[in-house]
């Protein structure tokens, strides 16, 4: 099972740093997003593409997670030579993510 | 408890004009605010500025005022933009001039300068977030803008200003400063202006909150997305809100899109640091209240850190950039023959970069290197690089031009581009450092 078919997703940048949602469709899953997307498999999931950090905040009111991944940009929006600079394409690679089961 | 009603009329510079037009015409508003600038634009503004001391505001600043005054003069609608980017009263001077064409005497408008810090941080050992100084980047510093509060803008509103121009504001208070004037909140209700930038923030990207950038065909569809809907806020006395859009226009708000907004470019949720407030967004709730309505209760606040965020623009050097499509079988190994040739070849003409990049768009441009994905149909090769001279950056286009006859079978569609990079650092300033003021044109 993949995170999309659990939760969907939004990518933003300031700087170097990426954050993205993860919110869960059905507030009931959100106990199983706590439990398995955890900041280091969201780091290990962007290997290659985070440099830096991932930190992880909780949102148990709105059943969401909030990711913030230092050193995802190539050295910051304006001046990356990456072909989504912003990283916006970064919210369906989170989606991508392996649940298992 | 008393209500007021509040529209946002863009989310980005390049916005679409007629859901502004609708919002002003069919929206019940009292405040229809434009957000325009996002971090690039001010430094290519300033450049604009120093070419012509007229220029240096958004190129569509007219045009939106064109399609919008009427109905906001007609019904008692304020504007609250920051459209005015590195020129704010040359652009209300603008505004003035699009009111008279119109007909619309004695309009109101002002302008809100004090934001542009660069001739007070130039030289100066300022700490830059990403390393290094403000005075370490020499020539290069191109300008510096603080992200100033809603103060000045509930001034300008309580003083009659029927369009309020700004330069860099923190987005949110672009609709905080109107909140802020309607229920007279103190300096120091932390919680309301918590709430407050709730609403702004929520907000501030227009299409966003409505259905805009959410459709995924089959998993989250969106109606109507030709004809999206910009939201409204009604905001009580107490900050909480209700988002909503002009009933049968398009798009949808949902829960869903209230939440992929709320979270977006935030990073602590409890810590979203405002100019004016340091906002909580940890306990806000959204529950749907009807169709395309949504109820926003919870957010708060704690106070401002008395720092305020600066936009520091400097020169980058150049990108030069080439692409070439290879298509059919075989076309990821003649796309990764044409990567490594282009790279040989940089090597062989002595080709000096900052920082290069190889792509093969379809491969690996965007979600990095994935082992055992099917291969595509049709590859794209990028090569980009930045350089110091725009002469070195052109280099990189032609090499990649050269492999029409030089590379490998059937590339082709070659694009080449070179442009100028104006990169943008932070820095943080004591409050008491940025003064905003007030200038005034009347129509």
């Amino acid at each position: 099972m993949l995170l999309r078919d659990l939760a969907h997703s939004r990518a933003g940048d300031k700087g170097d740093i990426s954050c993205i949602s993860v919110i869960a469709r059905d507030a009931a899953d959100y106990p199983l997003l706590l439990r398995e997307v955890t900041a280091e498999r969201v780091r290990a999931h962007f290997a290659g593409i985070v440099r830096g950090e991932v930190r992880r905040y909780e949102l148990p009111g709105i059943g969401a997670l909030n990711f913030v991944l230092e050193g995802a940009l190539g050295g910051g929006v304006t001046r990356s030579l990456a072909l989504d600079a912003h990283g916006k394409c970064l919210a369906s690679k989170m989606l991508e993510f392996d649940l298992g089961g | 408890m008393r209500t007021v009603r509040i529209g946002a009329g863009s989310g980005f510079s390049g916005d679409r004009i007629e859901p502004a037009v609708e919002l002003a015409e069919h929206g019940g508003l009292r405040y229809l605010v434009f957000e325009c600038l996002a971090e690039r634009t001010i430094a290519l503004a300033q450049l604009a500025r120093r070419r012509d001391p007229e220029a240096g505001f958004d190129p569509l600043l007219a045009a939106r005022m064109r399609a919008v005054l009427p109905a906001c003069r007609r019904q008692g609608i304020r504007i609250v933009t920051n459209m005015g980017a590195a020129n704010p009263l040359a652009a209300a001077r603008r505004v003035a001039e699009v009111a008279r064409g119109l007909g619309l005497h004695g309009l109101r408008i002002a302008a809100i300068t004090g934001d542009d810090v660069t001739d007070r941080l130039r030289g100066t050992e300022t700490a830059l977030d990403e390393g290094g100084t403000v005075a370490a980047l020499g020539n290069r510093l191109v300008s510096a803008n603080a992200y100033i509060g809603a103060g000045s803008i509930a001034e300008a509103l309580e003083a009659g200003a029927e369009v309020v121009v700004t330069g860099r504001v923190a987005d949110p208070a672009l609709f905080l400063g109107p909140l802020i004037r309607e229920f007279g909140w103190a300096v120091d209700d932390w919680t309301r202006l918590g709430r407050g930038t709730v609403v702004g923030h929520l907000l501030e990207c227009a299409g966003q909150v409505t259905g805009g950038y959410f459709a995924d065909p089959g998993v989250k569809d969106v109606p109507d997305l030709a004809r999206l809907g910009f939201p409204l806020a009604e905001v009580g006395e107490d900050g909480n809100a209700l988002v909503t859009k002009v009933a049968g226009s398009g798009g949808r708000v949902t829960p869903a899109t209230c939440k992929e907004q709320l979270l977006y470019e935030v990073h602590d949720p409890a810590r979203y640091l405002q100019p004016d407030v340091v906002a909580d967004f940890s306990g806000v709730k959204v529950e749907a209240a009807g169709e395309d309505a949504v109820r926003v209760t919870g957010g708060d606040g704690t106070p401002r850190t008395g720092s305020l965020k600066v936009s520091v623009g400097c020169h980058e050097g150049w990108f030069g950039e080439g692409q070439i499509s290879y298509a059919g079988p075989g076309a990821v190994a003649r796309g990764r023959l044409a990567l490594d040739l282009v790279r040989e070849r940089l090597g062989l003409i002595g080709h000096e970069a900052e920082e290069m990049r190889f792509d093969l768009i379809g491969m690996d441009s965007i979600l990095g290197p994935g082992e055992g994905a099917p291969e595509p149909r049709e590859v794209r090769v990028r090569v980009v690089g930045r350089c110091t001279s725009p002469e070195e950056a052109e280099r990189i286009g032609h090499e990649v031009d050269s492999l029409y006859l030089n590379g490998p079978a059937s590339g082709g569609g070659v694009t080449k581009a070179v442009r100028e990079v104006i990169g943008i650092r932070s820095c943080l300033i004591p409050e008491d450092d940025v003064r905003p003021s007030l200038a005034w044109v009347e129509a």
